[in-house]
């Protein structure tokens, strides 16, 4: 950022306090909270953080008028939002107004799970979590103390249960998300796609989308370069059972039979490599293999997979020919919630051998070398070490899981081996939607003598909870520096804008204090997280008084393809681009992809396949009610041919009955010409059960309630949840 | 004199609703209200499906019968912009423009007043774009003066293709939807 730049910068977003307030009056949105700020000052005041309404973290402006919270914007210098939030970051002020929010610490009185609690001090809420801790480590050894958390927030919690010595840490953003996709690249280039996604959307001259739905997947830089490349007028290809709001945008739309991508991207291959319409110098200077790899996919034929996909054969290789026409510029993008069927690293491996066929992994417009700042470390004692091996993937039963597997964990905990776990410390994510059949979790949940749920809102996992406690929002707290792998280095700050309402408190404070309480408070040096971070800052020559006041540092560019001159590197075991992998042909795999078929609904059932709005983010922005009036309950969108003959009618309530008998909410039908009839779609994160979440109780339907088979990926132990069949109960 | 309008890129707009959060809390508008609103148009059969997604507002129209039909004259013409504005203290509420309004695009508000999109004057008179505008995470909304023949706007309708929303109602709307 040069001076002159920012200078405009300070100019236009109104630094000083006072300058320009606007002029209507206006009352508070939402009622619910009360004054926030102590120094109630007069006027406008921005502040600079960045957000937490889903996990892309961007920069952000919070505005306060006269002292209270306004509205919130995106950060012009943030290479991520570019100024401009998602949906759900402009409407992120709501959770701080959020009336259904946790104001205290609660202890549970009765059973678990009957959500009957007494308030209690933090002091006590504590010393109760810290003692039952203690007599786990005594009894079982501090291995049998399991964590799940999402989000950067979870970084304090974790090192204070580091201290205490637990090894065993998990996030369903692995096994229940991009886990297949990111060991799929991994095995294939040596490296994974990472988040925010290195997909250059906006340089690319032909995207090609495979049930990837941005647009109503919000990731802002994702979604604003989608836009760019539309107005660019980049060929777009689109595949999904669904016409997805990205569809409509498309040249080609490709309406293929779920489960059946894998067909579909060895006959793509097949088109590209028998066609010699490859990028020959590419393959040849990076490629490993790739004779073995052509030989098994030359059977693969358009005419092969059309009665596998439904997708015409012409259409195939027109596609195929397109992308080929504008290499290395066509992005085939890897997704993210790339949990599917079981099979999804294999898939995500056909993706990122396509993407090497094209030359677009490393190339403008294909997929770029994220480029990020670091800073120091502080300077902790070190953890002790333990003699115990993490217990969620024993044996390596999964070889190439390059993660921990949340559900190995609850696996673990259910059957007490290969050691016991006794104990879950949650933090930010709502196990009972994210993991794959709820009956599963509870079960687990029985075997533990403690668990704790830290989080903003009283989710469905903090109602099993013998201890929860209330956290502030992110827009009333420090968390670490994001320093996201980006196109640009850069890192950002999160501070406090307002107070909290009640008794919530930071995650950093809560961390700090259990830690003390388990005789760990030589782990936490510092008094308050300034410390921490002004320590990290001035050990990288920078300040935190200026990083306060402008939220961003963004440095200087640096290359990020091939083209610029950067020189790739394979981490696979052959150093290149393994179109044909030794190392799974040595653990039992195919050495290439395959497909094999996947099962069919049985008759009067429709495969059950979830996604996104542009207005949630899972299962935790259901009481924000700014973002709960955009989006209020979900639907379950019906093909119209199957509705008319099931004699059912738009926005009328039904419920669905799964395979295995499990009866959802009732819940509204939008029936449409924009889904096959062999499947049926809902938004995740409806259909909420707990009694704290009074805002949302109740309203929609939930997809994680039917989701009660899953199949694992042998590869890596994602769980694949398209599974799932559902049929009409029309009596509601 | 300026005459302010809106043109929407449906090609851009996915139809994520940032515009409607932007101006709720831009605004204050009350919870179960919007000032604008997302409409997608499905057309076809699956899978030949054509969608167009439009975002939604009061259409500041040249010819306005919410303003001829306002008893006291609280629905107004501004002289900034031809923007159609409600004078709050004015208005009693009666829900005469509500029904004159072919688009819908009124409400009364809680607190008695008829409610709407007022372009985000208080923002355009300070030089800033309204506020769905300057959210918008797909830059699909431009607005701008239509009597300005070198105007973004101008230039937009120009060059693209575009209508208007019902047309035949003769209110001569100035959101355009460039296709």
């Amino acid at each position: 950022m040069n001076a002159i730049s920012r200078r405009k910068f300070l100019k236009l977003t109104g630094y000083t306090i006072g300058a320009a307030a606007a002029a209507s009056s206006l009352t508070p949105v939402i009622k619910g909270a009360k004054k926030i700020n102590k120094e109630k000052v007069k006027g406008i005041q921005t502040i600079p953080t960045y957000c937490d309404i889903c996990f892309w973290k961007c920069s952000a402006i919070a505005y306060l008028k006269d002292g209270e919270l306004w509205k919130i914007e995106g950060h012009p210098n943030d290479p991520l939002s570019k100024g401009r939030l998602c949906p759900r970051g402009t409407g992120g002020i709501g959770a701080h107004f959020d009336p259904d929010r946790l104001r205290s610490p609660l202890i549970r009185t009765r059973e678990r799970g009957e959500e009957k609690w007494k308030e209690v001090t933090w002091d006590e809420a504590l010393s109760y979590i810290a003692k039952k801790m203690n007599k786990i480590k005594e009894q079982y050894g501090a291995e049998s103390v399991a964590s799940f958390s999402h989000g950067i927030g979870g970084n304090f919690l974790k090192h204070t249960l580091k201290a205490y010595g637990a090894i065993n840490f998990g996030a369903p953003s692995f096994a229940q998300c991009r886990g297949p996709r990111d060991v799929g690249f991994e095995l294939t280039v040596g490296d994974s796609i990472g988040s925010p996604e290195r997909t250059d959307i906006e340089n690319s001259k032909c995207l090609v989308l495979i049930g990837s739905h941005l647009g109503e997947n919000m990731h802002n830089s994702q979604a604003q370069e989608f836009a760019k490349a539309i107005e660019n007028d980049a060929t777009i290809i689109v595949v999904d059972p669904r016409f997805s709001t990205a569809a409509s945008k498309a040249k080609y739309y490709l309406p293929i039979k779920p489960g059946t991508d894998i067909a579909l991207l060895l006959a793509w291959m097949n088109v590209i490599v028998s066609e010699k319409l490859y990028n020959i110098d590419y393959v040849t200077k990076y490629g490993f293999g790739f004779e073995q790899f052509a030989a098994e996919i030359s059977s693969y034929t358009p005419e092969w997979a059309y009665p596998e996909t439904g997708i015409d054969p012409d259409l195939i290789r027109k596609t195929a020919r397109t992308m080929a026409m504008y290499k290395p510029a066509t992005l085939v993008h890897p997704g993210r919630h790339t949990t599917w069927y079981g099979d999804d690293t294999q898939r995500s491996r056909a993706i990122a051998l396509l993407n090497a066929l094209l030359g677009s992994w490393g190339s403008k417009g294909g997929l770029f070398f994220p480029v990020s700042y670091s800073l120091p470390p502080y300077p902790y004692p070190a953890y002790p070490t333990s003699t115990k091996e993490k217990l969620d993937n024993p044996g390596k039963k999964y070889p190439f899981a390059s993660e921990e597997i949340t559900t190995g964990i609850r696996e673990a905990t259910i059957t007490g081996k290969p050691y016991p776990i006794k104990s879950w410390i949650v933090y930010s994510t709502n196990l009972i939607f994210a993991l794959p059949n709820i009956d599963e979790t509870i079960k687990a949940i029985q075997n533990l003598d403690l668990l704790v749920v830290v989080d903003t809102i009283g989710s469905e996992i903090a109602g099993w909870a013998d201890v929860v406690l209330p956290e502030s929002v992110y827009l009333e707290r420090h968390d670490d520096f994001n320093m996201s792998p980006f196109k640009q280095p850069f890192f950002s700050i999160r501070q406090p804008v307002v107070d909290p309402p009640g008794d919530q408190k930071p995650n950093w404070w809560i961390a700090k204090k259990l830690a003390e309480k388990l005789g760990l408070g030589n782990y936490f040096p510092w008094n308050d997280v300034e410390e921490y971070l002004d320590y990290r800052l001035k050990a990288g020559g920078l300040s935190l008084a200026k990083l306060k006041k402008e939220g961003v540092f963004v440095g200087e560019k640096k290359p990020i393809y091939i083209e610029e001159g950067v020189v790739p590197e394979f981490g696979t075991p052959s150093g290149k681009i393994e179109f044909y992998s030794p190392q799974l042909l040595q653990a039992g795999f195919d050495p290439v992809p395959k497909f094999t078929k996947v099962e069919e609904p049985p008759t009067g059932y429709f495969r059950l396949l979830y996604g996104r709005i542009p207005v949630h983010s899972f299962s935790r922005t259901q009481t924000n009610r700014i973002l709960m009036d955009m989006y209020g309950e979900n639907e379950v969108w019906v093909n119209q041919d199957i509705a008319d003959k099931w004699g059912i009618k738009n926005d009328q309530y039904i419920k669905l009955k799964n395979q295995d008998g499990v009866i959802s909410n009732k819940v509204k039908l939008k029936t449409t010409e924009r889904i096959r009839p062999d499947c049926v779609y809902m938004i995740h994160g409806f259909g909420h059960t707990s009694k704290m979440l009074k805002g949302a109780y109740g309203k929609g339907a939930s997809d994680s309630e039917l989701i009660t088979r899953y199949k694992t990926d042998p590869l890596m132990g994602g769980t694949g949840m398209n599974v799932n069949f559902v049929t009409f109960e029309t009596e509601v | 004199m300026a005459r302010f309008a809106m043109a929407i890129d449906t090609k851009k707009c996915v139809g994520c609703m940032d515009c409607v959060v932007a101006c709720k809390n831009e605004n204050s508008v009350p919870e179960g209200y919007n000032r604008d609103w997302i409409v997608t148009i499905t057309e076809g059969k699956y899978p030949d499906v054509h969608l167009e997604i439009q975002s939604q507002r009061c259409n500041h129209c040249d010819n306005t019968p919410c303003v001829e039909c306002c008893p006291t004259g609280a629905s107004h013409v501004n002289d900034v912009g031809a923007v159609v504005l409600v004078d709050h203290d004015k208005c009693i509420g009666c829900k005469a423009c509500l029904a004159a309004c072919p688009y819908s695009a009124r409400f009364i508000n809680p607190e008695g007043y008829a409610d709407k999109c007022t372009f985000c004057i208080h923002r355009v008179e300070k030089g800033e774009m309204p506020a769905c505008v300057n959210v918008c995470p797909t830059h699909c909304m431009h607005f701008g003066d239509l009597d300005d023949p070198n105007s973004e706007i101008n230039k937009l309708l120009a060059s693209r293709k575009f209508h208007q929303l019902l047309p035949e109602a003769g209110t001569n709307p100035r959101i355009f939807y460039l296709t």
